[in-house]
């Protein structure tokens, strides 16, 4: 019979494990993101009768939420750390600031502007601003690195973007909205 | 055999929740409607993604109204198989896009930027609520309130100081949509208990705050600030006006002839 320790011992190696495959499960709309790097999974805790992962949805209608749950799920089996089970914990709010400075550099090199960081305090308190076109914060361009971009659309092919031009390089490009 | 409806609990708690729920869904499914339509393809993207945001706050609601009934009725049937009468959402959100014309863009963003200030100034305070979930709830759908928000009061700027045609298409509008906004800001039997048991706000608490927000767009968009309107829409109790049977026709066609259907 095993004794208590070990057991311990056995599911924090489990747990390990299934952070180490989370690594490889994608965003399968931000390919470039693992859903670690997305900041999405809040733990992973293993228990006597499988393994379980708690996920932070990134924005209330994302229709990828349930597409990952079913990868994360399917990853973890796959391992041999099963079975799996994904919770899903709203509060705290899931912010860009939670993206990695790996997922940063990955969304970088992608061609995706990562998003700004500090979202998650003063700016969600900040009051809206009602002018006359308000202008967007400056946005780098993961291309050529220049300052001068301007806004195309506030909303992009996705819910976490927004789509950008290049004034410097006149290349589009698309940056992940902080929130 | 198409599949019957379900009744609903009369539980205040849960009619609040529902008012939230269904305000949300009606709207995100008439800015659907925009989706292939808009004026330009940025607009087009724009709605589409306000429209899945508000569909997934209303899902969340839903499955938190289902929970505090307490008869195991899923988002998916209270979205689906609940009768016109037992629809709780404001009126302002059933009605077309457009009061002559579907298609209205100077309409649709007037609109979305009332509902989104509305929704903002909510969800800030119900992060605060008793029910632990609503406020998860409401700290994820604050954040995407205020991009909303942003978004359709820039629009309304940009229309009503723009041109002329512009400007007179949104105070038409205005004209047609102002006196909606009053149902927003009454409260009732179902609030009023909300209130007291610290579930969520008055929601005629939110009016001042609102219309503070609302004087400073209009003065931007140079638009005159209507007077206050003695019309009542009633559709957060269930009495709703011609068009919200369609809107039902066309979200509930498919689970009530194929019950359970999926794909």
């Amino acid at each position: 019979m095993m004794n208590p320790a070990m057991r311990v011992t056995a599911q924090e190696q489990r747990a390990l494990r299934a952070w180490e495959v989370l690594q490889s499960v994608l965003d399968p709309e931000v390919p470039a993101l693992s859903v670690c790097d997305l900041g999405i999974v809040r733990d992973v805790i293993a228990h006597d009768d499988g393994t379980e992962v708690v996920l932070t949805p990134t924005y209330s209608g994302c229709p990828a939420t349930e597409v990952i749950e079913r990868s994360v799920i399917d990853a973890i089996d796959d391992a041999g750390l099963g079975p799996a089970r994904v919770t899903l914990q709203r509060a705290p709010a899931w912010t860009t600031d939670w993206i990695s400075d790996e997922g940063r550099r990955k969304l970088h090199s992608y061609g995706i502007a990562p998003p700004a960081g500090g979202a998650s305090g003063i700016a969600q308190q900040a009051p809206i601003r009602i002018v006359r076109r308000s202008r967007p914060a400056r946005v780098e361009c993961p291309r050529c690195g220049s300052a001068d971009t301007e806004r195309l659309s506030a909303f992009g092919s996705t819910a976490c973007k927004a789509l950008y031009r290049c004034v410097a390089c006149r290349e589009p490009f698309e940056h992940f909205k902080p929130i | 055999m198409a599949a019957p409806s379900i009744q609903v609990e009369q539980a205040p708690s849960v009619q609040y929740v529902l008012r939230l729920a269904d305000t949300a869904l009606i709207l995100g499914q008439r800015l659907g409607e925009w989706c292939g339509h808009a004026p330009v393809l940025e607009e087009d993207i724009a709605l589409a993604n306000i429209a899945l945001d508000l569909i997934g706050q209303s899902r969340a609601l839903l499955t938190r109204a289902g929970q505090l009934e307490g008869k195991d009725h899923d988002e998916d049937q209270l979205a689906f198989l609940r009768e016109e009468r037992d629809y709780r959402n404001a009126t302002i959100v059933e009605l077309p896009n457009g009061p002559s014309r579907p298609g209205d863009f100077a309409f649709t963003v007037l609109r979305n930027a009332m509902m989104a200030t509305w929704f903002r100034l909510l969800w800030e305070r119900l992060r605060e609520s008793s029910d632990a979930e609503l406020a998860a709830i409401a700290g994820k759908a604050v954040k995407e309130a205020r991009y909303h928000q942003q978004h359709s009061s820039d629009w309304v700027v940009r229309l009503g100081d723009g041109t002329d045609e512009s400007a007179r298409r949104l105070r038409a509008a205005l004209d047609a949509l102002w006196r909606y906004g009053a149902e927003l800001f009454d409260s009732d039997a179902v609030d009023v208990a909300a209130a007291a048991n610290g579930l969520g706000p008055r929601w005629a608490d939110l009016r001042e705050p609102w219309l503070a927000e609302m004087r400073e767009l209009f003065d931007e968009a140079k638009l005159a600030m209507p007077a206050d309107s003695a019309f009542r829409s009633t559709g957060k109790t269930g009495v709703h006006s011609e068009h919200m049977g369609y809107i039902l026709a066309d979200l509930q066609f498919l689970q009530r002839a194929y019950p359970g259907g999926a794909w």
